[in-house]
C-alpha cells in the first residue's frame, strides 16, 4: 500500500522556475499560489472553524469533484458549467452524507474525528484508484484557453481566473457569514456552541451545513485548479497537507487567518521553488507546520486559548 | 408486555472466580490457577507454535511483518491511552531505527547482533529529542505534529539526496537463519507484551496516566510534565525503532518506504479493533488486520478501502474493541434488569 506518490507538486506550481531576477514573476506566480493554496485551506478551515472538525476527508472530496467533473463532462456529455455546478454540489452532499451517518457519532471525541475522517478519505481515493482513475489520462479543460502578459511575464487565463475566483469566493464567504441568517449562525457556532444553541441554533444542523459548504468550497477549488494539471489521486493526500498547513499556520479556526497564511506559506513555497530547488516545495509547507505548532500552537489568529492546547 | 416501553438496563457483575483469583486466594486451587493462566497461556503458547504451524516460508514471513506492526501497535497503544500523547508518526519510530540499522549494517560492518539494540537505543533518542519541542502539545496539534514528521523526514532525504535517496540502502545483512528470524521478533512482541504491561502498573505508569488525565496535578505534585512525557516517548520510540531495524534486516533493504503511511495507520486501526488501552488488544489486532490485509493482496488498493472500512466500523459501532469486549465476557455476568 503506497499512499503517497511520487507526484507531489501542488496543481497550481507546475512551472519551471525562474532566473532569480525575476522579482515581477515571484509576485505574479506567489499570489497565484497563494490563492490555490487558500482555495484548499477554506473549506477545511469552515468545518474546523463551525464544529471542531479536523476533516482529513478533505482532500479526497477535492479530488472526489474533479472526478465527478470529469466524469459529467466525458462520459455524460454535459455542459462543462453545468458538471462543474453538479460536481460541487454532489460533493456538497456526500460531505453532509458523511457527517450525517459517521461524524455525527463521534462528535468530540477528537481520535475518533481524526481516525474516521481519515478512513473515509483513505477509502475514497483508494477507491478511485482502484475504480481505474489512474494516470495521466485525466484533465479538465481550462475555462478560456490562451494567456496574455502582466509587466513582461506570461500568465494564462486559467491562472488569472483563480485568482479572480479565489477573490470572489473571500468575498463571498465574508458576505455570506455577515449578512445571511445561516452565516451568522455558523458565525455563532464558531464561537461559542453552547451559548449558539441556547440561542435556539441547531448545532448538528448547523455542523452538517458547514460540512455540505466545506465540501463545496473543495469541489470549487478542485474544478479552478484542476485545469491546471491532471486530476490524480495523489493531490488529495498533497491539497489535505496543504490545506492543514495554511490552517495551522493561520489558526485553526481563523479564516482571515487562513487567507493569510495562504500568503505567507504560498510567497514561501514560491521562493523555494525559485532559490532551492522544487524538490522543498513540501518540506516548506511541512516545516510550516511544525515549527508553527511548536512556538505558537494557536497559530496567527487562532481562536483556541493557549492554555488548553498546551501545558 | 410491549419491550420499547420498558426500560431496561444490563447489568454486569464480577464473576467470583474472577474476585478470588485476584490474590493469593488464587492458590486456592487448580481451577482459580487456570482461570488466571489460560489467558496468558493461549497468547505465549499460540504465538511460540505460530512459526511451527504456519504451511509455507511466505506466511511466515506474513508472521514476521505482523510482529512488526504487533510492536508498533503496543507503543501506538502504550502513548495514546497511558501518556495521552496520540502519536500518529509510528512511520517516524520505524523509519528512524530502520535507517540507523542500515547505516550501522553497511557502513560499520556490524552484525544484526549488534545493530538491533545500537538502532533500539540510539533511534529512540534521536527521536525522543526531535519530538522534545512538541511535547507540550496535546490532543490533535501533537497527533497532526507527529503525523508531518515522517513525511517531512521522506521529503528531506528525497530533497537533498541523502541516505541512498530514492533508491535506500541496499545489501544489508539477514539473518543468520528463519528460525531465529522468526523467534526472535515473536519473543520481542512478547517480552514488551508483558514489559510494558508491568510498567504501566508500576508507581512511574501511575505518573503516566496522570499526566494524561490531569497533567496540571502532576504539575503541581512538583513533577516535570514534559520529563515524564520523554521517558514514555523514549519507550514508544524505542519499542517502534526495534521493530525498524529488524524490517531492514528481514527486508535486507531500508528505504523511503519505512516512512510510508502505513506504519502510522496500520497500527492504530489495529489497536481500535483490537481494543484500545488494552496493551495486548493491539497486539490481536495486528494478528487479524495484517493477515487480511495480505489475503487481499490480489484485489490491489481495494484492500486500503477494505480496512479503511473496517476501521470506520469499528470506530463508529464498537468503539471499545474485541480485547475489551472478550475481558468482559471473561469476567463478568451479564444479564437485562429492569430500571
Amino acid at each position: 500500500m503506497r499512499v503517497e506518490g511520487a507526484a507531489f507538486v501542488a496543481p497550481s506550481t507546475r512551472f519551471t522556475p525562474v532566473s532569480p531576477d525575476h522579482t515581477m514573476q515571484i509576485l505574479i506566480y506567489g499570489t497565484i499560489n497563494s490563492v490555490a493554496l487558500a482555495l484548499f485551506a477554506l473549506g477545511f478551515a469552515m468545518v474546523y472553524g463551525v464544529s471542531r472538525l479536523p476533516n482529513f476527508a478533505h482532500g479526497a472530496l477535492y479530488v472526489t469533484s474533479g472526478f465527478i467533473t470529469w466524469t459529467f463532462v466525458n462520459t455524460l456529455k454535459l455542459n462543462y458549467l453545468l458538471s462543474i455546478l453538479l460536481a460541487m454540489v454532489g460533493t456538497g452532499i456526500i460531505g453532509a452524507l458523511i457527517y450525517q451517518f459517521v461524524l455525527i457519532r463521534i462528535r468530540g471525541m477528537e481520535i475518533s474525528e481524526i481516525m474516521a475522517t481519515y478512513a473515509i478519505g483513505l477509502a475514497i481515493l483508494e477507491g478511485l484508484r482502484w475504480g481505474g482513475f489512474r494516470g495521466l489520462t485525466y484533465t479538465l479543460p481550462a475555462f478560456i484557453e490562451g494567456s496574455t502578459e502582466i509587466a513582461g511575464v506570461s500568465v494564462d487565463y486559467q491562472r488569472l481566473l483563480v485568482v479572480g475566483i479565489g477573490a470572489a469566493v473571500v468575498a463571498a464567504l465574508w458576505l455570506f457569514t455577515h449578512y445571511t441568517r445561516i452565516g451568522l449562525a455558523l458565525r455563532g457556532m464558531a464561537q461559542d456552541e453552547r451559548a449558539a444553541m441556547m440561542l435556539g441554533i441547531d448545532s448538528d444542523l448547523m455542523a452538517l451545513a458547514a460540512m455540505g459548504f466545506g465540501s463545496m468550497l473543495a469541489a470549487l477549488g478542485a474544478v479552478v485548479l484542476l485545469p491546471l494539471g491532471n486530476i490524480v489521486v495523489e493531490a488529495g493526500y498533497n491539497v489535505l497537507i496543504l490545506a492543514i498547513a495554511v490552517c495551522i499556520v493561520g489558526g485553526l479556526g481563523s479564516w482571515i487567518g487562513a487567507v493569510l497564511a495562504a500568503f505567507i506559506i504560498g510567497f514561501a513555497q514560491i521562493l523555494t521553488v525559485v532559490y532551492l530547488g522544487a524538490h522543498y516545495q513540501m518540506v516548506v509547507a511541512l516545516l510550516a507546520i511544525i515549527i508553527t505548532l511548536i512556538l505558537k500552537p494557536s497559530g496567527l489568529f487562532g481562536l483556541q486559548k493557549e492554555l488548553e492546547e498546551r501545558v | 408486555m410491549n419491550a420499547s416501553k420498558e426500560q431496561r438496563r444490563k447489568e454486569r457483575l464480577d464473576r467470583g472466580i474472577k474476585v478470588r483469583s485476584e490474590s493469593i486466594y488464587a492458590l486456592m486451587s487448580w481451577r482459580e490457577l487456570s482461570y488466571l493462566f489460560l489467558p496468558r497461556f493461549v497468547l505465549i503458547g499460540g504465538l511460540l507454535m505460530l512459526p511451527l504451524v504456519m504451511p509455507s516460508m511466505y506466511w511466515q514471513r506474513v508472521i514476521s511483518i505482523v510482529c512488526i506492526y504487533a510492536l508498533l501497535a503496543l507503543s501506538f497503544d502504550f502513548l495514546a491511552h497511558y501518556v495521552g500523547l496520540v502519536s500518529l508518526g509510528g512511520a517516524f519510530f520505524i523509519g528512524t531505527g530502520s535507517y540507523i540499522a542500515a547505516i550501522l549494517n553497511t557502513s560499520f560492518g556490524l552484525s544484526p547482533i549488534f545493530t538491533i539494540p545500537i538502532a533500539t537505543l540510539l533511534g529512540a533518542a534521536i527521536c525522543t529529542v526531535l519530538l522534545l519541542p512538541c511535547l507540550p502539545l496535546r490532543g490533535v496539534y501533537f497527533a497532526i505534529v507527529t503525523l508531518m514528521y515522517p513525511l517531512l523526514f521522506a521529503r528531506v532525504i528525497e530533497a537533498l539526496d541523502i541516505l541512498g535517496g530514492t533508491d535506500g540502502i541496499m545489501g544489508i545483512e539477514s539473518f543468520a537463519n528463519r528460525w531465529m528470524e522468526q523467534y526472535f521478533i515473536i519473543a520481542m512482541v512478547l517480552i514488551l507484551l508483558f514489559g510494558t504491561r508491568r510498567l504501566v502498573n508500576q508507581d512511574i505508569g501511575l505518573v503516566f496516566r496522570a499526566v494524561k488525565d490531569n497533567d496540571q496535578s502532576v504539575r503541581a505534585s512538583g513533577m516535570s510534565v514534559t520529563y515524564y512525557k520523554s521517558i514514555a516517548v523514549f519507550i514508544a520510540a524505542a519499542i517502534g525503532c526495534l521493530a525498524g531495524a529488524y524490517l531492514v534486516h528481514l527486508y535486507m533493504w531500508a528505504g523511503l518506504s519505512t516512512l510510508a503511511l502505513d506504519f502510522s495507520i496500520l497500527p492504530i486501526a489495529a489497536t481500535v479493533i483490537g481494543g484500545s488501552g488494552t496493551l495486548v488488544g493491539p497486539v490481536l489486532g495486528a494478528f487479524i488486520l495484517v493477515p487480511i490485509s495480505e489475503l487481499l493482496r490480489a484485489f490491489g488498493t481495494l484492500r486500503i478501502v477494505f480496512y479503511a472500512l473496517i476501521l470506520l466500523a469499528f470506530i463508529i459501532f464498537r468503539s471499545e474493541g474485541i480485547m475489551v469486549y472478550g475481558q468482559r465476557k471473561y469476567h463478568q455476568f451479564e444479564k437485562w434488569i429492569k430500571v
